[in-house]
């Protein structure tokens, strides 16, 4: 039995306190404050809403862990989402088939791992540091974008791929079991394969993983391009939902990632975090924004509210590392 | 606890300290230490890592205050407890190992910064801070261009500009925390005149160091530290390196010469002509199956550098590299890796270990295809080949994903060794494996060292402390400037000879 304590609590890591007290407290105050947020709705807005800035944040995660950043992820995707959008166009639009508009899917996860490929060379073999490197990218990207819509939206496609984004299967919405894939697929890279190894070794010591004998270069470049894949699937989950594309959409999004993989105890200097605890911390923050929604507070607010958490989360994390140097001081 | 010499010649101690207690969260870091500096006197402080040498000096420069009871004489006057300012302004002065200078200041704002600021009028007087600078230079014996920024001199340099510093405040009472540890042997030799030279104007200097020998040459007296307390004071003269070794550690190693000869093994590695313009020259070598081949010489002699191209990270210019009589050519480390060559580096802090993470981590990274399981790695197969190393090589460890910052600098060396272990070398070179290790666990290392030899791993030991490599090789290489200059047998040559060597 302890055994098994031992090994879930392994499994979490130590990462787990902060969002899992954060999910606790936001279930109860709001549980507390308005009889109807422990309901199938709060569920179903929650669902609907956590799988874009969920799978940009899980993009955001991996170059986090390697001590790096990906500005270009909200772009990425629109780029993404726009080769969608081409193909569809280019082959009968509203009338396309499935057909097309699978392949138009993996055109979008290829123009997403250039992208990621593309920043993963510059930053490997050039050291630049990864914010310049994904910033000059960002900003490309986003004259590309507009450059290619004239600023505005790409829409008209066939009726199909609204329940991408809309849809449920056996009373789960789609895009959230797009999401939970790509969260388990990333727990398993990150915990259980040579890259994930690798993206945490570099995290920590760039130097020393290479005098190890591990290739760096080449699980920097891995890093950047699943990145990107990831980008080009929440393109798709934007796609469908807003039934459009537009170069900015999700553009709030961009640092709200960041906070997000913070919240979720990741090391802004990389090496540390995992998955699970990440994920905990996205459903809080939407959590917050619905139970804020019931109680009659205004939608902007709720942005005001994360910066607050955040601040709150790490002030805590202050005062409970205090803590316990103490109890050792104490107890030795 | 025994008193080697009686306090009292005639003269008055210039520091005299008795019943120092001090407590760290219930760990008693000092343990009722008296200590005692005469003026113009070299003494030296020695012990381990973690013996209570900092914190003692830390007492005396007023950074920590002892608990009650404590006397403190200093310079005709007693104090319970000492302050920062009261013992900077009663003339002692500490130069720490880190220096804590100004690297990208002038050499005079270096000096002279702290005389000329906090004065009214608030104007920075660039003129007296030079003329104050020259003449403490000019105290120690030495010119330097007091206008160039401060990176410009090397390290020994640098360190004189922390020793001039300390001195322009009238100082009496001079602590060195391991001032030539990252000196040549020249540069060495001179702070110790320097070192000499103020003790003759009578500055009363402590010495903290690890080089015995030195500590020998440079102090009249030694005190020597253990697990907190006083094991005892002792005149320099008539003490030797492996008696302060006893004393400090209170255990008793007999160094013996551990070389056998091995050419009837075969060839493990055949190194031929190898040259990198600049940092080494036409090097030839061989290590047979089971051989300890030793290279010694200063830093700087091209030994790390000959190491790199060895393990891949460094590309010859000509000559060649053969393993097993295969003749290679490594593209980088990991075809080095695979060929059965490992490479332990003498940086363990910032190349060797991965510092944050854990100890299981760091040693199965260099051998992640042994964990693997189906394609994935796995936590089971992990957990199996970290605890039987740690049982092979003797590491104490709390939990296996404890980061590797939390061991002590020989376990963490032994896990280093593992690492690399794991991955089945041939060959394993180790670059100065006890750089930051305890005296007392230098042993261990060595004897890992030697069962791995006799169970016929091929051996590269690099090492700048020739005894080092006297002991524990079974050959022993002389590298100056980039070039091998001499091969000495140590059941046939005498220590001192390869010594005098080295260091002329």
């Amino acid at each position: 039995m302890t055994n098994i304590v031992e090994r879930i609590k392994t499994a979490l890591g130590p990462e787990m306190a902060g969002p899992g007290l954060a999910f606790v407290a936001v279930v109860l105050v709001f549980g507390i404050a308005s009889p109807q947020f422990l309901s199938a709705a709060t569920f179903g807005s929650v669902a609907f809403q956590l799988p874009e800035l969920g799978v940009l944040t899980l993009a955001m995660l991996l170059p986090i862990l390697t001590g790096g950043l990906n500005l270009a992820i909200t772009f990425t995707a629109n780029i993404a989402g726009l080769t969608v959008a081409w193909v569809l166009r280019e082959n009968g639009g509203v009338d396309a088939g499935i057909g097309i508009f699978i392949v138009g899917c993996l055109l979008a996860v290829l123009v997403g791992a250039a992208s990621g490929v593309v920043m993963g060379l510059v930053i490997a073999f050039t050291r630049a540091h990864p914010i310049l490197v994904s910033l000059s990218m960002m900003i490309f990207l986003r004259g590309l974008g507009e450059f290619l819509t004239r600023g505005g939206d790409i829409s008209g496609f066939p009726a199909f791929v609204g329940p991408i984004g809309h849809g449920s299967i056996a009373g789960i919405p789609v895009p959230l079991i797009v999401f939970i894939v790509c969260v388990l697929g990333w727990h398993v890279l990150l915990g259980r394969t040579k890259l994930g190894f690798n993206t945490y070794m570099i995290g920590s010591n760039l130097e020393a993983t290479r005098y190890s004998g591990i290739n760096t270069r080449k699980a920097i470049v891995l890093v950047y391009t699943l990145s990107g894949v990831m980008c080009a699937i929440a393109g798709i989950i934007m796609l469908a939902r807003f039934n459009s594309v537009r170069i900015g959409h999700g553009e709030s999004y961009l640092l709200i990632t960041v906070l997000a993989c913070f919240l979720g105890g990741v090391n802004p200097f990389g090496g540390f975090g995992r998955v699970i605890p990440v994920f905990v911390a996205l459903v809080v923050l939407q959590l917050l924004s619905s139970g804020l929604n019931l109680i009659g507070a205004n939608q902007h607010l709720a942005t005001a509210v994360w910066g607050i958490l955040l601040v709150g989360v790490m002030i805590l994390r202050w005062v409970a590392s205090k803590i316990r140097i103490s109890i050792i001081r104490r107890g030795s | 606890m025994h008193q080697a010499t009686s306090a009292t010649v005639g003269e008055k101690p210039l520091l005299s300290l008795r019943d120092i207690n001090m407590t760290f969260g219930g760990v008693k870091a000092l343990k009722n230490v008296s200590f005692e500096v005469r003026p113009g006197e070299v003494h030296c402080l020695a012990g381990e890592n973690g013996c209570g040498k900092s914190t003692l000096i830390k007492v005396i420069t007023g950074v920590y205050r002892p608990a009650d009871g404590a006397v403190i004489e200093y310079d005709g006057e007693t104090y319970s407890h000492m302050s920062p300012v009261t013992a900077q302004d009663r003339g002692i002065q500490v130069i720490w190992q880190d220096l804590a200078l100004f690297p990208e200041m002038s050499v005079a704002e270096n000096i002279a910064f702290h005389e000329v600021l906090g004065r009214r009028p608030r104007l920075v007087d660039y003129n007296r801070m030079r003329r104050i600078a020259i003449d403490a230079l000019a105290r120690l014996g030495v010119t330097l261009d007091v206008d160039l920024p401060l990176k410009e001199y090397a390290i020994a340099q640098r360190q004189i500009v922390a020793i001039a510093r300390a001195l322009i405040g009238e100082a009496k009472l001079v602590f060195m925390d391991e001032p030539t540890a990252s000196l040549t042997q020249s540069e060495t030799d001179h702070l110790l005149d320097i070192v000499r030279n103020l003790s003759d104007s009578g500055v009363a200097v402590v010495f903290v160091s690890h080089r015995l020998a030195e500590v020998l040459e440079i102090s009249s007296r030694i005190t020597v530290l253990r697990d907190g307390a006083l094991v005892g004071v002792y005149p320099a003269a008539g003490m030797t390196q492996s008696r302060i070794t006893e004393l400090m550690t209170g255990k008793t190693f007999d160094q013996h010469v551990r070389a056998r000869p091995k050419d009837d093994q075969p060839v493990v590695l055949e190194v031929r002509g190898l040259t990198r313009p600049g940092q080494f020259e036409d090097i030839s070598l061989t290590v047979h199956r089971g051989e300890t081949v030793g290279i010694t010489g200063l830093l700087g002699a091209g030994r790390t550098e000959l190491a790199l191209a060895l393990f891949g990270m460094l590309k010859p210019a000509s000559g060649s590299i053969s393993i097993e009589g295969k003749k290679v050519r490594f593209a980088s480390n990991r075809d080095a890796i695979k060929a059965g060559v490992a490479y332990l580096s003498e940086d363990r802090l910032s190349l060797g270990l991965i510092q944050p993470q854990t100890i299981a981590d760091n040693l199965v990274i260099a051998s992640l295809r042994k964990i693997l399981s189906g394609g994935l790695l796995s936590e089971d197969r992990k957990r199996s080949l970290v605890s039987r190393w740690i049982a092979d090589l003797g590491v104490r460890i709390g939990r296996q994903a404890d980061a590797i910052s939390t061991l002590s600098g020989g376990n963490q060396q032994r896990v280093a060794i593992a690492k690399w272990l794991a991955t089945d070398p041939k060959l394993l070179i180790l670059d100065c494996p006890t750089v930051g290790v305890d005296v007392g666990a230098r042993a261990g290392i060595f004897d890992i060292v030697a069962k791995l030899a006799e169970s016929g791993l091929a051996i590269i030991l690099i090492s700048d402390e020739v005894p080092e490599v006297y002991f524990n090789a079974d050959r022993v290489l002389h590298m100056t400037q980039g070039r091998i200059v001499g091969t000495y047998d140590p059941r046939l040559a005498r220590l001192e000879d390869i010594e005098a060597a080295v260091y002329a």
